[in-house]
């Protein structure tokens, strides 16, 4: 695919601030190619670069070096064209306006006053289009934040943690807006440090960290990296890969000097049946880097009780 | 049906959103009437001050050029009240970028230089209101003054003001707090008693010092038509200067604030 072609064309990104502290790569060295229809999660823990890089997407940021196509055109020129739009995290609204003054005056800008109707409709502000902004809900800030985004029929959406202090209820309903949205077509990238988010809502995801995408994915993949282990051992009889394959629960295979390293989620089940009946010694469990980047991120839970209960945590809340 | 479009060729660039923006005028003004502050600050204020001040009868009748004592204290609030309009109006965007409102513009095609315009004008609107509910007071308590002469120095008054907004603007876009005209107000009045538009000042020190007063050439300018002397070329001299500087210091702030960093 060439770059005019993709919604999202992002190469060899870097970003750096200078702080009291020193100097922080706030991205560092990050490639994205999103193509159109796609819905995609930016997950990370903060200070990952999600929000610095939907800053460079969306040209309020330049780049130190690298380069980002939106459509096929410069950030600035896409936004002036209204091919992209964004809902960020807070702040933005005028709080002496009411909901539909605010849209009002936005659709101005965009010449699209027709589509404030359907706007308020699709984000479901109907019974709060009349309220001063400042007398709404978080929920309903963030839905007409939305609806300020729907309003020169994007091609790309960008969320910035959209969901922020809202509600169960309000995440809830605040989603489903989205999702019937994505479903006409869409192309929407949002960034959330919730997995369940990521996970029920995105197509792909991709997983910051440190300012580099460290995974890439759909959600079931990125889950199986992410919850997994490796088991390496020594082996008195050599097996092959595939005979290593065929084992209970392995997913990759790695041969590393003579020992096997196998990638697994269900490392103990693995472990017994490797020494007692494949003749394993010298075994280890280890896990991998990036879970416990990944489980730092996505739980307020502490690194070690999060490990034990990751896979359950993430199949029971969807 | 599968007609093929011809391809539309690309544009280079889009097309420039216009400065002039009517919707944004409209719903600025409206926000200007819904805040009670603004409403009390450049419509209440002025009038009031003028009552207290202008209305003594021990020397309101007094002759004074084209009128009487009473119209030189309804002018002077006229330009004072003119003055609070613009510069609190400028100053409107410091509490608009603290509360995230400029970045969101950012994200439309709406351009810089005419949310700027939209600011200026619809504090110049609000000024104007407050230079016409301040002589309207003024007429119906005993000020006179040659028709001419009235309308002259509510047209500078109000005309000049226009420094004060961009007074407002570098201000707004220095000062990050979001209570910025709290800390205006007070310079604002401390700006009118020193430049001689609230007590004109007679020789001395403070004469000297008040010349170089951003308040000074205004007063002098507004007030000429009644007194029917023609101003002196300081007060060109200083209205200029001080306009200069204050548009120089909004453009430079401004220019930074919308640098894409």
């Amino acid at each position: 695919m060439t770059t005019d072609d993709l919604a999202l064309d992002l190469r060899g990104l870097h970003k750096s601030f200078s702080t009291p502290a020193g100097t922080v790569r706030a991205v560092d060295g990050l490639d994205l190619a999103v193509r159109p229809g796609e819905v995609v999660a930016f997950l990370g823990p903060n200070g990952a670069g999600k929000t610095t890089t939907i800053d460079m997407v969306l040209g309020l940021a330049v780049p130190d070096s690298g380069t980002v196509r939106v459509l096929g055109h410069e950030p600035s020129e896409a936004i002036a064209r209204g091919r992209v739009s964004a809902v960020m995290q807070t702040g933005g609204l005028l709080k002496d306006l009411t909901v539909r003054e605010t849209l009002d005056l936005m659709a101005s800008f965009y010449g699209t006053s027709a589509a404030v109707g359907l706007a308020i409709e699709r984000a479901g502000l109907a019974d709060a289009a009349d309220r001063r902004v400042g007398s709404c809900s978080g929920g309903q800030q963030q839905r007409l934040r939305f609806a300020l985004a729907l309003l020169p029929d994007p091609d790309l959406l960008i969320l910035d943690e959209p969901t922020t202090g809202m509600d169960v209820a309000g995440r809830r309903d605040f989603w489903n807006a989205i999702r019937a949205d994505a479903a006409q077509g869409r192309t929407i990238l949002f960034a959330t440090h919730y997995l369940e988010e990521a996970d029920a809502y995105a197509d792909r995801i991709v997983l910051l960290s440190r300012g580099r995408v460290v995974a890439d994915g759909t959600a079931a993949q990125v889950r199986a990296v992410a919850s997994g282990r490796v088991v390496s051992a020594v082996l008195d009889a050599p097996m092959t890969v595939a005979e290593l394959s065929a084992l209970p629960g392995v997913d990759r295979v790695e041969h590393r000097g003579d020992r096997v390293q196998l990638h697994t989620r269900t490392s103990d089940a693995l472990a017994r049946v490797l020494l007692s009946t494949a003749g394993a010694h010298d075994l280890e469990i280890t896990s991998l880097g990036l879970e416990e980047a990944f489980l730092t991120l996505t739980s307020d839970v502490p690194v070690l009780a999060a490990a034990e209960s990751a896979a359950v945590t993430t199949g029971s809340l969807r | 049906m599968t007609t093929t479009h011809p391809p539309v060729p690309a544009l280079a660039t889009a097309p420039r959103a216009s400065l002039w923006q009517p919707v944004y005028l409209r719903t600025e003004l409206r926000r200007l009437v819904r805040n009670r502050r603004t409403v009390i600050f450049t419509l209440v204020m002025p009038p009031v001050f003028f009552l207290l001040f202008g209305t003594q009868s021990s020397y309101g009748t007094q002759s004074v050029g084209n009128g009487n004592v009473t119209a030189y204290v309804m002018i002077s609030m006229a330009l004072y009240g003119a003055m609070l309009a613009t510069t609190s109006g400028g100053a409107g965007v410091s509490v608009e970028r603290a509360q995230g409102w400029s970045r969101q513009l950012r994200l439309t095609p709406l351009r810089p230089a005419a949310y700027v315009l939209t600011k200026v004008v619809s504090a110049l609107v609000f000024a104007l209101a407050s230079v016409l509910v301040t002589c309207a007071v003024g007429l119906a308590s005993g000020a006179q003054i040659s028709a001419s002469a009235l309308v002259l120095g509510a047209l500078v008054a109000w005309v000049g003001s226009a420094v004060f907004a961009a007074f407002g603007l570098f201000m707004g876009y220095l000062l990050p707090a979001e209570n910025v005209m709290q800390i205006l107000g007070p310079v604002l009045a401390l700006l009118a008693f020193a430049g001689g538009l609230f007590v004109p000042i007679d020789g001395g020190v403070f004469a000297t010092i008040a010349k170089f007063i951003p308040t000074y050439g205004l007063a002098e300018l507004t007030r000429s038509p009644l007194l029917g002397t023609s101003p002196s070329a300081w007060a060109y001299i200083n209205v200029i200067g001080w306009g200069a500087v204050f548009v120089a210091g909004a453009a430079w702030r401004f220019r930074r604030d919308t640098a894409r960093v």
